[in-house]
Parts: C-alpha cells; structure tokens; sequence
C-alpha cells in the first residue's frame, strides 16, 4: 500500500461521510463497501468499548446510549495516536467539557477526568511508599525545610463539583442518592499498594498537596494552604498524606 | 514561616506523626497478591465487544439522532443546585 493509500484508507475508517478507499476487492464477490462498514464499525465499537472500560462511573451518570454516542463522537475526532489503550482518552474531559449536548451536566467531565486519573494511578510505578517513622527521627529543626517527593501514582483533582461523591456514588462504592450538600470537592488519587485509592481531601488540602508534590518545602507548603483555606489543618493533612502513602522520600 | 510559630509548626508535625503512629495499619490490601499479565479490563488492545461481530452491524451513523434518546444514566437521579440535572440539551449559554 502506497502512503496515499495508507492515509485514504484511515480517513475513512473514522468519517463515515469519506468514500471507501479504491481498488478494495473481497474474495467471495460481495460488495467490498459492505466489507468496508464491519471494518469501520468494529474501530468505533471496540475504541468506544475501551473508553467504557476506562470511565465507568462517567457511562453510569449519563447511560450507555449517550455514552456511546459521545465516544464515537470523540473517537472521529481524537482518533487513537498510540497503539496503547491504556492512555486512550487522556483527554476525553476536554472534548467533553466543549461537547454541547453534555452542556447540562457540569460535572461530568471531572468525574472523567478523576477516573482518568485513576487509571493512571493503576498504571504507575509500583514504589514503597515513605514511613513515617522516620520523619519522627528527625530534629524539629529540620522539619520546616522538608521536601518531600510524591508518589508516582499521586494526582490531586480541585473540582467547584462535588465530584468525589458523584463518582463514588456511580462507581458503586456509596449508595445513589439525591447529594444533600452540593459544594466543591478535591480529591487525592493515589495506589500506594495494589488498589486505586480515591480519597476527599479536607480543606487546603489540595492546594498542600499540590505544593509538595511540586517540591515546595514543608512551611512553604503550609502557607501556601493556610492562604487556600483558613480552616486548614496541618496535623491531620499530614497526617492523611502520610497514611494514604503520598509521599515515597524526603530531602 | 510566617504564618505559624516554629514551635507550633512542630507540634503539629508531632501530632501528626503520632496520628500515623495510632491509626490502625492501612495495609489492607496484605491479602492481595500481585498478578501479572492481567490487564485492566478493555485495556488490551484485542476486546472487540458488543457490535463488533459480522456484517449488518454497520450502522454507524445513528450518533445523529442518540441525543433524543430516554438516557438510562443516574444524571438526572443528582440533585444539583440548579434543580435535577438533565440530560436534554438545555439553550446555549449566552
């Protein structure tokens, strides 16, 4: 197959309104557009199933009709540029974030995107996390200066959306049912073992995070969260990174 | 440092380093054992699924009209501050 060939017959396997490439011939003498079409649909339903796969909670929320329908939409135009599903939909939130018939459900493209980072988190390195013994070994002196490094599973998600609730609630793992108080939600990603931990963090707790994960030192860390929230609490945000395995080292 | 004295700023490192040290082990998962090869589900690149089979399963260009379809989802079952949430397009944002 020549380039040209190459490139005229991919264009069609995803636009449905492209010609079936020239010079196709099917052995039993049937029409090779039909032949064409199984090929065509089977790129759209398994590249669609792959994205199910990956957002589970999102394809609850709104129905696998609407969902399907969405993925196909996105699949014409984000076709995949790596031969690994895995990383397939990386940035399904952004198409859907400016797709106009999804316009009504504001949250739904960060509950997308924390389960894309849950399946990052599933596909990171596996790393021992830090113990926190050590950091009890240390003279009070040194602590202000502390760096930590993150994680490589770690990801901290700020929503104005209750969105660790909604997915929870569609991913199975709470009970459906009307959200009583509707206020932002921050959630922690992270699999300090074998299992994808979702964690809501307190208030400043995102931001904490985010700063340490950056490689911002301990103090700097805590103002920049006490500038977040007032009500942010050090003893217990560290505390939880420390529990939840944020943190693999310190320097 | 300037919000929070040194002193205080240690303290609360100690209090959390003793949260840690009385918080029941959070290995839960010590009963799990590592196993390779197995890729999370519609992760491999080989699953075809539903509609994938034969010829006639080619009508691909029902995306058009889906957006009419009664969605199945639990969208419309969240309360939102706007009222219930709903899955027919509402007007553009002005």
């Amino acid at each position: 197959m020549s380039l040209d060939t190459q490139t005229r017959f991919a264009v069609a396997l995803t636009d449905p309104a492209a010609p079936v490439p020239k010079g196709l011939a099917s052995w039993t003498g049937s029409q090779p557009e039909r032949r064409f079409a199984v090929y065509r649909n089977n790129v759209i339903a398994a590249l669609t199933g792959a994205l199910a796969a990956r957002f589970p909670a999102s394809q609850q929320i709104v129905g696998e009709a609407f969902f399907a329908a969405m993925a196909a939409d996105f699949i014409r135009a984000h076709p995949p540029r790596s031969p690994l599903l895995l990383s397939y939909g990386d940035d399904f939130a952004e198409f859907v974030e400016r797709f106009e018939p999804a316009k009504a459900i504001a949250y739904l493209p960060d509950v997308i995107r924390l389960e894309a980072a849950r399946g990052k988190a599933y596909h990171a390195a596996d790393v021992a996390s830090l113990d926190a013994a050590t950091l009890a070994a240390l003279s009070p002196a040194r602590l202000a200066d502390l760096v930590f490094v993150p994680h490589p599973s770690l990801c901290v998600l700020r929503s104005p959306h209750p969105v660790v609730t909604i997915w929870a609630m569609n991913a199975g793992e709470a009970a459906l049912q009307p959200i009583a108080n509707w206020a932002a939600e921050d959630a922690m990603v992270i699999r300090p073992h074998l299992i994808v931990e979702v964690r809501r963090l307190p208030p400043g707790g995102a931001a904490f995070l985010q700063a340490l994960a950056q490689g911002t030192c301990l103090a700097a860390a805590v103002d920049i969260a006490t500038e977040d929230a007032d009500a942010f609490d050090l003893s217990a945000n560290l505390a939880g990174a420390l529990q939840s395995g944020a943190f693999i080292a310190f320097r | 440092m300037n919000k929070i004295s040194a002193s205080v700023f240690a303290a609360s490192v100690a209090t959390a380093l003793s949260l840690v040290a009385s918080a029941p082990a959070t290995a839960a998962d010590a009963s799990k054992e590592k196993c390779y090869g197995v890729a999370l589900k519609g992760q491999n690149d080989c699953a075809a699924g539903p509609g994938t089979t034969c010829a006639g399963t080619s009508k691909v260009d029902h995306q058009q009209n889906a957006w009419k379809l009664v969605p199945a989802g639990t969208c419309e079952a969240m309360k939102t501050p706007n009222g219930h949430g709903s899955l027919k397009q509402g007007p553009a944002p002005a």
